[in-house]
């Protein structure tokens, strides 16, 4: 008893950070979400303007089959623009780390791009492209492009200078400086670009459904939502927004835990402080 | 040594002018003998980390020329010499553990992994680090990261080690043991070394021979022999002869810095 005692009062723990990290951001989850209750209950608001939090994950569970089966489209559209997105702008990054001319030839366009909003384009590629879920993934993949170029050429050219007068001196091909000190030292700005590109793809294929508004089975999450408004249904709004919220947290927890996973413990961003 | 001495490095009236018109060097004769241990001692700005890069070809001279065992230094190779360079800062791959960063030109030269893990063995256990083979840089704290800078250095067998103020960074303690262990080094390995330092104490402590170099613009002002026997030990650090050369590399740095007052006037 004693000890046990002894131990907790050593390591309460509530002041652990790591708990901490996790417990606060869930207490004020909670309280958000009490106070929405308590407020739309209190009001006395209808749902059509704004259901309760009750309402909406009973929604969510009333109208799964239809809902799931769109989450499993956006997730689809997503993780393909994301991985299209991530392969060409490695490939491209390592076209313009070849030579400066060719990353200014060509890097104004890859800004052009990403400035272009992606609604004043999108319905262009869906009438260039015949089949809508390839076209929706082509927006996405725009969307989600110019993070990964951008960090992956920084990371490429960002090598420590003595370092690579150090290759020099040991008459190292560039092959070898590609592969043994210009990807290693790219990793770090790799995996920040990707966890923007994670969230971006999202939003491309959320704004490419949106622009394309497919129904029928090809019908994702912002399907719904637009369908949902239409008929009134803010409940299943809500619980859509929900799924999509959700997926991006998800998307972005993941990408972090695969870049502390490749980092760990050499790069200074993934070291965690004690 | 009764034998007539080889020339490992002649510098033959390089000179250095940055395209900015900025005169780091001006023209240079250096000659130094396989075997020895020169230092280039002076302030910042002087270029004496310039002459040791265009020593190893990591920077040309806009003029003259620079041999290694007469050769330029891109044949070194051909007349089967090799060169190490030591930088200020360890310069390690963060990414790679110990044994790895060590065992890098090895693998650039692309050295069978058999022979060069037991290389690498054997340097590691002559720095001391053995039992951090597996480690990560960041674990290791300046002096032993340092180490294995030098580990990596040696790991080729070089016949010329170049170190541009390897020690520069380090607290006192560890720069003392740091140089013993270095001379040691160079006496084992037979190495020929250019030590590049602003400190005299560690100067006056390494070397054959010291070369004075002063500032604005970079040249060599005079050259002093050591002429005292090795292995020196701790004591010689505090013996009369030491503090005398001391003296004497004190008062031609004063007379080098003297001569840069009247050029600003």
């Amino acid at each position: 008893m004693n000890a046990l005692q002894a131990n907790s009062m050593a390591q309460p723990w509530s002041q652990n950070p790591k708990i901490q990290k996790i417990i606060y951001p869930i207490a004020v989850g909670i309280i958000l979400i009490a106070i929405w209750q308590g407020l739309v209950t209190g009001l006395n608001l209808p749902p059509y303007l704004v259901p309760s939090p009750l309402l909406m994950m009973k929604t969510l569970l009333t109208d799964w089959a239809m809902l799931g089966l769109a989450l499993w489209v956006t997730v689809k559209i997503t993780l393909f623009a994301f991985a299209v997105a991530t392969i060409l702008g490695v490939l491209i990054s390592f076209v313009f780390v070849q030579s400066k001319r060719i990353e200014s030839a060509l890097f104004p366009y890859a800004v052009l791009l990403q400035v272009t909003p992606i609604v004043a384009i999108a319905p262009l590629i869906i009438i260039w492209v015949k089949d809508p879920t390839l076209s929706m993934i082509i927006c996405a993949s725009l969307v989600a492009l110019f993070p990964i170029i951008s960090n992956t050429t920084l990371g490429l050219r960002s090598v420590e200078p003595d370092l690579q007068s150090y290759f020099a001196l040991n008459r190292a091909s560039r092959w070898q400086v590609l592969w043994r000190l210009r990807i290693p030292s790219a990793l770090p700005y790799f995996f920040g670009g990707l966890r923007i590109s994670s969230g971006l793809s999202l939003i491309g294929a959320v704004v490419a459904e949106f622009v394309a508004g497919t129904g029928g089975t090809g019908a994702g999450l912002a399907y719904q939502i637009l369908q949902a408004g239409f008929q009134l249904n803010i409940p299943r709004m809500f619980a859509a927004l929900l799924l999509i919220s959700l997926t991006g947290v998800f998307l972005f927890l993941f990408m972090s835990w695969l870049s502390r996973k490749a980092l760990g413990g050499w790069h200074s961003s993934e070291i965690t402080g004690e | 040594m009764n034998h007539s001495p080889v020339p490992a490095v002649e510098v033959l009236s390089a000179n250095k002018t940055y395209s900015n018109g900025t005169q780091a060097l001006l023209p240079v004769d250096l000659r130094i003998d396989e075997g020895e241990f020169v230092t280039l001692l002076g302030p910042s700005g002087c270029g004496k980390s310039t002459l040791l890069k265009m020593v190893a070809g990591l920077l040309d001279p806009t003029d003259g020329r620079l041999l290694l065992w007469r050769k330029p230094v891109q044949q070194l190779a051909e007349v089967g010499k090799k060169m190490s360079f030591v930088f200020q800062s360890p310069t390690l791959m963060p990414w790679a553990t110990v044994e790895k960063n060590v065992r890098l030109p090895l693998d650039l030269a692309g050295i069978d992994a058999q022979m060069a893990n037991e290389k690498v063995r054997e340097v590691l256990a002559l720095v001391g680090l053995s039992k951090f083979a597996k480690s990560l840089p960041r674990a290791l704290s300046g002096g032993m990261q340092m180490r294995v800078s030098i580990a990596r250095g040696l790991v080729t067998d070089p016949d010329l080690l170049l170190m541009d103020e390897p020690f520069g960074a380090l607290d006192e303690i560890t720069r003392h043991r740091l140089d013993a262990e270095l001379l040691e080094l160079w006496q084992k390995k037979k190495l020929t070394v250019i030590f590049v330092t602003h400190s005299i104490h560690e100067a006056v402590y390494l070397s054959n021979r010291v070369v004075m170099m002063a500032a604005r613009p970079g040249r060599i002002v005079e050259e002093f022999q050591i002429p005292e026997p090795y292995p020196r030990h701790t004591d010689f650090m505090v013996s009369t002869g030491f503090s005398q050369h001391a003296k004497q590399l004190q008062d031609s740095l004063m007379r080098a810095s003297a001569g840069q007052e009247e050029h600003f006037s």
